[in-house]
């Protein structure tokens, strides 16, 4: 437990753990859980409380993507979904700092751009969803579309506001050390600003794996998404279950690739490592 | 005016001309200078003093082209200042360094964006970060930097990109007593070699009387001129000689009737 002494020299990031107990707290979290799930499950075949297909235990669910991924129709999924979420989020992310960063910058744009955001970002992107199918049709630029569509708001918003937010000061230094125009923005607002880009991109690459699942759901013929939607018609809750962990081991690495480069871009933000 | 000289290439003649400046308070504006006309002659070191808020700073934004006067203009070496410029280098009373490079690219900052190579720019970190004592830090970021030190460095980054003219906002006055006189000595000591341009703002009297050509006094707020002292004392000054006090006494005396007005 972290005391007061804790508390007022590290702050509430806390001291880091050694590294061996780290991983072994981290460790024993994610066995408990699968012990939990495995008793559940079961418990429910001991005292036939209810069909015991709605609760397949980690076992069964580990057979199921084993058999997947022995007849290679794992792969398959994976990469579509993959390639989606790339495709989508990348078109997303360059858009956003295609518009974020001059609207960050400039006052006619950010007043051009401004009010179409406003309008459109309160309406839950997959309220959009139908209007995207019956625009571009059901196939992959749908999905694709959809996910950059989904995931340009708040890369965009975060990115106009780190624009914004970057200390005239730090302009004002740069300035009279001789920066002209183009130099102050990609030698103080860029690396100024970037932190806040940073956290946008977090946020859109874990919006693309929440929106791809449901594009997926609606007219696909492969995709994690279109697994779990074909394990529910056939009532394969162990493939259900198995994707569903494919994606959230996919969208984990996502945002670890995400803070790994963060770490490397913003060595200079965190606090001296002792 | 190249950077591209270690040794300084001399400063430039100031013309503060009749400058006022009106900030909106409330949706009223209120005068915070009222007609200050002063000139800085080439290689002068000025001291600026008088009660906080009275405009020191305002002043000083106003020659580094950050503020545009209300009313007046000032001039360097005869041409009108419409913004900031390289040929004035600014210490800020805020330090503001920029926390995403190492010290070492802080001080070299200026230089390379005249795209001067980098050896050359490595022999410029190497003499400013020796002048101010920050050499075995070079490759740390500011916020591993203590205040003093964060000082040094931002002092380092203006003079490395060797302005004609150096605006200094109190840039001493995180320092301790004992790193500061080193420091006051250091910058006199450049100052007899480079005979830059230098407008520093302080608090300290025995500062600006130690350092200084002329000491300018300012009224509380809203900031005019209200004395101006020549220091007529020899280059390398002694603390401790009485005509050093005796300035030091008449100068105090001043400034003590505009901060006791200030309290009324
Ligand atoms: N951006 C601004 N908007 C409104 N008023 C301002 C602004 N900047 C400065 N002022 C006012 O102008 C006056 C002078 O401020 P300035 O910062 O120049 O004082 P100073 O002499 O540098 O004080 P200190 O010694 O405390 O640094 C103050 O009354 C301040 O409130
Ligand atoms: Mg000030």
């Amino acid at each position: 437990m972290s005391t007061v002494a804790d508390l007022v020299q590290w702050g509430l990031r806390g001291a880091l753990l050694p590294r061996r107990r780290a991983l072994v707290l981290r460790l024993g979290a994610v066995l408990t859980f699968l012990l939990l799930w495995s008793l559940a499950s079961g418990l429910v075949v001991l005292l036939n409380l209810f069909n015991p297909i709605f609760l397949a235990g980690p076992w069964l669910v580990l057979g199921t993507m084993i058999q997947l991924v022995a007849t290679g129709q794992l792969w398959g999924h994976v990469i579509a979904t993959l390639v989606r979420v790339i495709v989508g989020f990348a078109t997303g992310a360059v858009l956003a700092l295609a518009l974020g960063l001059p609207a960050g910058h400039f006052r006619v744009v950010r007043n051009l751009l401004e009010p179409i955001v406003e309008i459109l970002r309160p309406i839950p992107p997959l309220a959009m969803l139908p209007l995207f199918i019956v625009w571009v049709g059901i196939g992959e630029t749908s999905k694709i579309a959809f996910i950059t569509y989904a995931t340009f708001f708040p890369m965009f918003l975060t990115t106009v506001h780190g624009v914004q937010q970057v200390d005239p000061l730090l302009l004002r230094a740069a300035a009279s050390l001789g920066a002209r125009r183009g130099q102050l923005f990609f030698r103080v607002v860029l690396p100024a600003a970037l932190p806040e880009i940073l956290t946008g991109i977090r946020l859109g690459v874990a919006l693309s794996f929440f929106v791809i699942v449901i594009s997926e759901f609606i007219g696909a013929e492969e995709g994690l998404g279109y697994l779990i939607n074909d394990g529910r018609n056939f009532f394969l809750v162990p493939q259900m279950l198995g994707a569903a962990i494919v994606l959230g081991l996919l969208g984990y690495s996502g945002n670890a690739l995400v803070v790994l480069l963060g770490r490397r871009w913003l060595r200079w933000e965190g606090p001296p490592a002792s | 005016m190249s950077p591209a000289s270690l040794v300084g290439t001399g400063g430039a003649r100031v013309q503060i001309e009749g400058v006022h400046k009106e900030f909106p308070v409330d949706g009223r504006s209120t005068p915070a200078l009222v007609g200050v006309s002063l000139e800085v002659s080439a290689g002068e070191l000025l001291c600026l003093l008088g009660p906080s808020g009275c405009g020191k700073s305002t002043l000083l934004n106003i020659v580094a082209g950050f503020l545009p006067p209300t009313g007046g203009r000032v001039l360097v070496d005869g041409t009108p200042v419409t913004g900031p410029g390289p040929e004035r280098g600014v210490v800020f009373q805020e330090y503001v360094l920029f926390p995403w490079l190492t010290v070492a690219q802080n001080v070299e900052f200026g230089p390379r964006l005249t795209g001067m190579e980098a050896a050359r720019c490595r022999e410029i970190v190497a003499r400013y970060l020796d002048m101010v004592g920050l050499r075995e830090h070079a490759t740390k970021f500011p916020v591993q930097l203590s205040g003093g030190m964060k000082q040094r460095v931002a002092i380092a980054r203006a003079l490395a990109n060797n302005p004609s003219i150096v605006l200094m906002d109190e840039p001493f006055g995180a320092l301790d007593a004992q790193t500061r006189e080193v420091m006051q000595e250091e910058l006199s000591r450049i100052q007899r070699l480079e005979h830059k341009t230098i407008v520093f703002v302080t608090h300290s009297i025995r500062e600006a009387v130690y350092l200084a050509d002329r000491v300018v006094v300012m009224t509380r707020s809203p900031g005019r001129i209200k004395e101006v002292f020549t220091i007529k004392l020899p280059e390398v000054r002694d603390r401790f000689a009485p005509e050093f006090t005796r300035y030091e006494a008449a100068i105090t005396r001043l400034v003590k009737e505009e901060v006791a007005m200030v309290r009324e």
